[in-house]
């Protein structure tokens, strides 16, 4: 059997090529003629889901929720060590000190991904800014999104923590940081298609050893992890509580 | 459940007895002093059927003012505050108790007498279909929410039967 394996679309362009090499790593170490594919919109991975093309997939914590109650996806494992936060940050120059200084009718700018948008709105309730009196203004990546603030395009922008931090100097000298979650629970997972789901002791195998093999060890970096965590169940099911209780209904 | 302590609080606490629901009424200190709510932070705990407290993350760990040892296998009243009136936890337990979720602003006690204010969404734990327990996760509030809230919780506190 051919296994499709894809990773969420809040993946960089950049780090698509360390995920080529976790695919090639997959087919030598378990002989599964797995095939990556990317998709450049929720709208279009939502849509391969529906028809039945994603087996494999390293989702975000907000497609996991619908992904395993709704569609019967089995969990695998996610990142040892590290979770998804969100940065809410401003232009160096902006007269805004703090969260609640934001004003109704501002644009925001973000990117498309729905973990990023859930965290960031909610840190921006405190200021009685909701879906209704902001404007999300997609942008198709971090850098873009800094952009945005630099050109007073955006009142404020909504970061992975990651991406954030990982900005040149120079770039971090144009904004200021107004908050930083601290939530520790959301999480990238690998999940594992009803269809698919005889392999799941085998790549659960797989993922739980990675770390401890030379060739491993570099997918693993690349990526920019440090092992593969495999949850029990019972905390997949408690992070999934948690989830719910963040989306709205 | 063990009264509050008159060395834990902070000076200028005013006493009260606060009647609970399924335990002997409790010796409450009450100071007029909100400790604000830490920005990007969840406060997450979890409950059996009964109200126990079965986990606390560390920001309800620090924003209790308790430890964590002092909160596990309490009752989740050990946060009530005097100025909740008691139909707002009736509501509360009937929704997560039929399986839905609960939203609501509420005024929490500290161990050392202060409070905070938390906008808090309440879910059961279903496995299996059953329900095994309930968690709370709450997050940073509006001021113009909690005054709201704030003045109809007055408003029910009067009108509720002493
Ligand atoms: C998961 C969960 C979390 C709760 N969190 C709180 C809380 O933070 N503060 C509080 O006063 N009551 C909380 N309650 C409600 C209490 O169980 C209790 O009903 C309330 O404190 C009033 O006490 P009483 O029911 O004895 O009158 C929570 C209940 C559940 C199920």
């Amino acid at each position: 059997m051919k296994l499709q394996f894809t990773v969420s679309p809040d993946f960089a362009p950049e780090s698509l090529a360390a995920w080529h090499i976790f695919n090639t790593y997959l087919q030598r170490q378990t002989g599964l003629g797995s095939h990556f594919e990317t998709y450049e919109s929720y709208q279009d991975l939502h849509a391969a889901i529906d028809n039945g093309e994603v087996d494999l997939i390293f989702a975000n914590a907000y497609d996991s929720a619908s992904l395993v109650r709704d569609k019967g996806y089995a969990p695998l494992a996610s990142p040892e060590g590290q979770a998804d936060e969100v940065v809410i940050a401003v232009a160096e120059g902006s007269p805004v000190l703090g969260v609640e200084e934001l004003a109704p009718g501002i644009t925001i700018a973000s990117t498309a991904d729905p973990d990023v948008q859930t965290i960031g709105m909610i840190m921006l309730e405190p200021a009685n800014l909701d879906k209704s009196n902001t404007r999300i203004n997609v942008r198709g990546s971090y850098p873009l999104v800094a952009k945005s603030l630099m050109r007073n395009e955006a009142a404020a922008g909504f970061f992975l923590a990651e991406a954030y931090e990982r900005f040149s100097e120079v770039i971090k000298q144009q904004l200021r940081p107004l908050v930083r979650s601290y939530i520790q629970v959301i999480n990238h997972c690998f999940l594992l298609s009803p269809n698919a789901i005889a392999h799941k002791d085998q790549l659960l195998d797989l993922l739980a050893a990675m770390h401890t093999q030379a060739n491993g060890e570099r997918v693993l970096q690349d990526l920019g992890y440090k092992a593969w965590h495999i949850p029990p169940q019972e905390e997949v099911e408690f992070t999934l509580d948690l989830m719910s209780t963040l989306v709205e209904e | 459940m063990r009264d509050m302590q008159a060395q834990d609080v902070v000076p200028g606490c005013e006493q009260w007895i606060q009647p609970l629901y399924a335990e002997e009424p409790r010796r409450l200190y009450v100071s007029e002093e909100e400790v604000p709510y830490p920005d990007g932070r969840l406060i997450v705990s979890s409950t059996d059927l009964e109200g126990i407290i079965t986990f606390c993350n560390d920001s309800f760990v620090q924003m209790s003012g308790y430890s964590e040892e002092e909160l596990m296998g309490q009752p989740h009243s050990i946060l009530r505050h005097p100025d909740i009136p008691r139909v707002a936890f009736v509501d509360l337990w009937q929704t997560v108790q039929a399986g839905k979720r609960w939203q609501g602003y509420v005024k929490n006690l500290r161990k050392d007498g202060r409070f905070y204010w938390v906008y808090a969404t309440v879910v059961p734990n279903k496995r299996g279909g059953v329900i095994k327990g309930y968690t709370s996760v709450r997050r940073k509030p509006s001021r113009s929410k909690v005054a709201e809230a704030e003045a109809l919780y007055k408003k029910l506190l009067a009108e509720q039967a002493p």
